[in-house]
């Protein structure tokens, strides 16, 4: 008994093994209750839910890591989202690329304003994100009329993305999901700009008095961090098929820091891996699926949603009470 | 590299000539001069507030000097931070040393050395290797891939020194290493300094412990008031010459002592502990007497004082106010007693920094200002203002925060907010800590009035001087236990410093729980 305790704590210790536990058990309580949960269309379902909240919350976890929090990624999402459709609606010969390409920079142009204003006027980004949240919005509903981009001018090949693919039919923004996951991982574990991005958040103080120039660094993870909501934003465009400003990306934000804090990222900066991030999307994907298959009303959806990230974060501190002599990027056992 | 800065033993390493520093206006480092040499472990000892840490850190980087110049190996250099002082081969360790907790040990080592591009690839693989190696030259047994944050503060210098060398620093300055380590610790230390002494490198060892600058160092440099009173040999001079030149300074004049009758014992204090703390403090202190707490920063008398008060209570003992033996385990309770207690650091225990100077007055008698529950605001005005003028507080309204008036205003607010609890028994933590010398010697009037009224009155201060002038008696503190009990006939500079340094070098205040 003590062996088994000992070998599940140990599990937790480690967060991402944690976290694919918890996702197993859950998959097979709910495939007892509900064997229709255990079959190749609810993958599915689960693989189309995730992609946005993946790539979104690869940006979060990077703001995270550096002691700062993104909560503009709702209204970042929907604004990109809307002037790429408003592009393929006034121009419609444009190819669908165009629409990636207008995305991700409106994205990184929103991005790089929160990282100036937190940068230069020293303010907390927890407080012009949230200003930034309503500006954006109401900039949208300005530039669009408040109308939205109907079905009819998204190309179909932007719409094929989320249907399938030539790799084994998977959709292609599922694909695009887990490439930005691996390229985040390249960059925060194997480049020194990104062990700077977590020595910042580790120590900000002492970060400059090891030569790192926090201003730069910190502008560029805002930036990133739009730059991602961008691309969730055109991807929203592909699977959705449609784009409203009152609609699109609205509560995202919250959904994104809930699968990054789940994922074991630290609010308190310099804690934050790629492989718990991607489980902690994984996990909110399933719960989310899962629950209206379960027959939850979507009103209690919101409430366990709530639930689970304070249990996480619950675990989360008992684990660094715990003096977490874990094994940090980089270094195998 | 190593044999561009290698240097023969006792040859300059590092010159000071004339540095002296000024923080707001106040001179704290006056005209010193001071050369290193190769190969030496040099002692910087003083007061607390001598100038000692502020010319390491001038050193290393971390200030820059007001006047003077540094010459490393006799040519004029600028370190205008530490990265610049890194480059130049001069390392400080603080006492908890700077790092970043969520980064692994290696990665902390290789931190602000690796230089490349910033897209480049991290080397983890040699990052570890090298880790390793300078673990191993050093002698130690860290594992290198897991976070600093679960390593111990000795470990953590460990690692700190191995930065160091990493660097090949030559001038290596340690700040009070040993104070958070254990004895063994200390004896791995100190093993590992001499070797590097030997390989032919200067160490500068800041340490209160006079036992440990004799076991270790070769020569030793004191400081006082700011300024350089003497370098030499550590064996040319004894223990009692290094205290007498640590606080050979003349009284101030200002300061005297009014003769008060004292009465019976207000506060009686029996074997309180706490381990790894404090152990068997036994005293007491009478009615209209005022008696003193000295020794070193972390001799233990700030936690003598909060477990009084109820703040971090003791593990045994009892406390008796007015006869009655009490069981504080709250601060209302120690309030409602009659004690009360002006706290050591104002800013981040005194006051509600942007509540008004009226709130923060009568925050401690929320029963006299709210008679049926309910605040009435003329109330609390009319205590606060009859305060703010017996006390001479100056201030433009009782409506502005706290945080706008001068620290001298500010203690005397505090001050104030405790007169109005009537207390029997008022303990002070370092009440004049920076305040100017005008509000100074007011303040010393008033703790004389206070006294003469019939209260009891404990008096926790560094400055000697201070104490020396004001109290009837003077305890002192050292390592967690009472070392003395000085009348205000035996009290003298040289009689409390002996008894304040620890005379072990063993850092272990309490033996059984």
């Amino acid at each position: 008994m003590n062996r088994i305790t000992g070998v599940i704590g140990a599990l937790l210790r480690r967060r991402a093994a944690g976290i694919a536990v918890m996702l197993l058990i859950f998959s097979l309580v709910v495939g007892l209750i509900q064997p229709r949960f255990l079959t190749p269309d609810t993958l599915r379902i689960v693989m189309l839910a995730i992609p946005l909240i993946m790539v979104a919350a690869m940006g979060q976890m990077m703001v995270l890591v550096s002691r700062h929090v993104d909560l503009s990624m709702g209204s970042m999402l929907g604004f990109t989202a809307i002037v790429a459709g408003m592009v393929f609606r006034d121009f419609p010969d444009v190819p669908w690329w165009v629409g990636f390409i207008v995305a991700i920079s409106t994205g990184a142009v929103l991005g790089l304003f929160n990282g100036l204003v937190v940068t230069i006027f020293k303010l907390p980004s927890i407080i012009v994100t949230l200003g930034t949240l309503s500006l954006f919005r109401g900039v949208l509903f300005l530039i669009s009329d408040a109308r939205q981009v109907d079905p009819q001018f998204i190309p179909s090949a932007l719409i094929q993305m989320s249907q399938t693919s030539p790799v084994f039919g998977i959709p292609g923004i599922v694909l695009i999901a887990f490439g930005v996951a691996f390229l985040t991982y390249l960059f925060l574990d194997h480049t020194r700009l990104g062990r700077q991005i977590y020595a910042i958040g580790s120590n900000p103080a002492a970060a400059p008095l090891r030569g790192i120039r926090v201003v730069p660094v910190t502008l560029l993870v805002f930036t990133l961090s739009g730059a991602l909501s961008g691309l969730a934003g055109i991807m929203y465009a592909s699977r959705f098929g449609y784009v409203n400003p009152s609609i699109t990306g609205v509560g995202f934000e919250f959904t994104v820091i809930a699968a990054v804090v789940i994922g074991g990222a630290s609010i308190n900066g310099g804690v934050g891996t790629v492989l718990g991030t991607v489980l902690g999307v994984i996990l909110l994907g399933t719960v989310s699926v899962a629950l209206p298959i379960l027959a939850v009303s979507a009103f209690w959806q919101d409430a366990i949603f709530g639930a689970v990230i304070v249990i996480a974060l619950l675990i989360d501190r008992s684990v660094r009470e715990r003096g977490a002599r874990s094994v940090v990027a980089g270094h195998r056992p | 590299m190593e044999t561009a800065t290698t240097s023969s033993a006792g040859e300059t390493v590092i010159s000071a000539r004339g540095i002296s520093k000024q923080f707001a206006g106040i001179e704290v480092l006056r005209d010193v001069d001071l050369d290193f040499r190769a190969g030496e472990i040099h002692a910087l000892v003083g007061e607390n507030g001598a100038g000692k840490s502020t010319f390491a850190k001038i050193l290393s980087g971390v200030h820059r000097p007001t006047r003077g110049t540094l010459a490393l190996r006799g040519e004029l250099v600028e370190v205008p931070n530490p990265l610049t002082a890194q480059r130049l081969g001069i390392t400080l360790i603080h006492q908890e040393p700077v790092s970043f907790p969520d980064l692994s040990v290696a990665e902390n080592l290789v931190l602000g050395r690796d230089q490349g591009s910033v897209l480049g690839r991290v080397p983890w693989a040699k990052i570890t290797r090298d880790a390793r190696e300078s673990m191993d030259q050093l002698g130690i047994n860290i594992k290198v891939n897991v976070p600093m944050r679960g390593l111990s503060i000795a470990d953590q210098q460990m690692v700190e020194i191995a930065r160091a060398l990493a660097s090949d620093s030559r001038l290596i300055i340690m700040d009070e290493p040993t104070a958070p380590l254990t004895p063994i610790e200390v004896e791995t230390l100190f093993k590992i300094v001499r070797r590097l002494r030997d390989e032919g490198r200067t160490i500068i060892f800041i340490s209160h412990r006079l036992e440990e600058v004799r076991a270790l160092c070769d020569r030793i440099t004191v400081f006082r008031d700011g300024n350089l009173v003497h370098t030499g040999d550590v064996a040319a001079v004894d223990d009692e010459e290094i205290i007498r030149l640590m606080i050979g300074r003349s009284l101030k004049e200002y300061i005297h002592k009014r003769r008060t009758e004292i009465g019976e014992v207000a506060l009686e204090v029996k074997d309180l502990c706490l381990p790894g703390l404090f152990s068997d403090i036994s005293f007491e202190v009478r009615k209209g007497e005022i008696v003193g707490l000295a020794g070193l920063v972390g001799a233990g008398r700030t936690d003598v004082a909060r477990a009084i008060f109820g703040i971090t209570p003791a593990h045994s003992g009892t406390i008796a106010v007015n006869g009655k033996d009490i069981g504080v385990a709250e601060p209302t309770e120690a309030i409602a007693l009659g004690l009360a207690f002006v706290p050591e650091d104002r800013a981040a225990a005194g006051i509600f920094q942007s509540l008004s100077v009226e709130h923060n007055i009568t925050a401690a008698v929320p029963g006299r200002i709210a008679p049926r529950g309910f605040i009435r605001h003329a109330l609390e005005r009319a205590l606060a203002n009859e305060a703010v003028q017996k006390m001479r507080i100056r201030l433009a309204s009782l409506r502005q925060p706290i945080g706008e008036l001068s620290g001298g205003n500010q203690q005397k607010s505090i001050l104030a907010r405790w007169l109005l609890t009537d207390p029997s028994v008022l303990i002070m933590d370092e009440p004049t800590r920076g305040i100017d010398v005008g509000v100074k010697s007011e303040f010393y009037d008033m703790i004389g009035e206070l006294a003469e009224s019939g209260r009891a009155i404990l008096l926790i201060s560094s400055e000697l001087p201070e104490l020396l002038a004001l109290c009837d008696r003077i305890l002192v503190m050292s390592e967690g236990r009472l070392t003395a009990d000085l009348s205000r006939a035996e009290a003298t500079q040289e009689n409390v410093m002996r008894e304040a340094v620890p005379k072990s070098g063993v850092h272990s205040p309490t033996v059984a729980a």
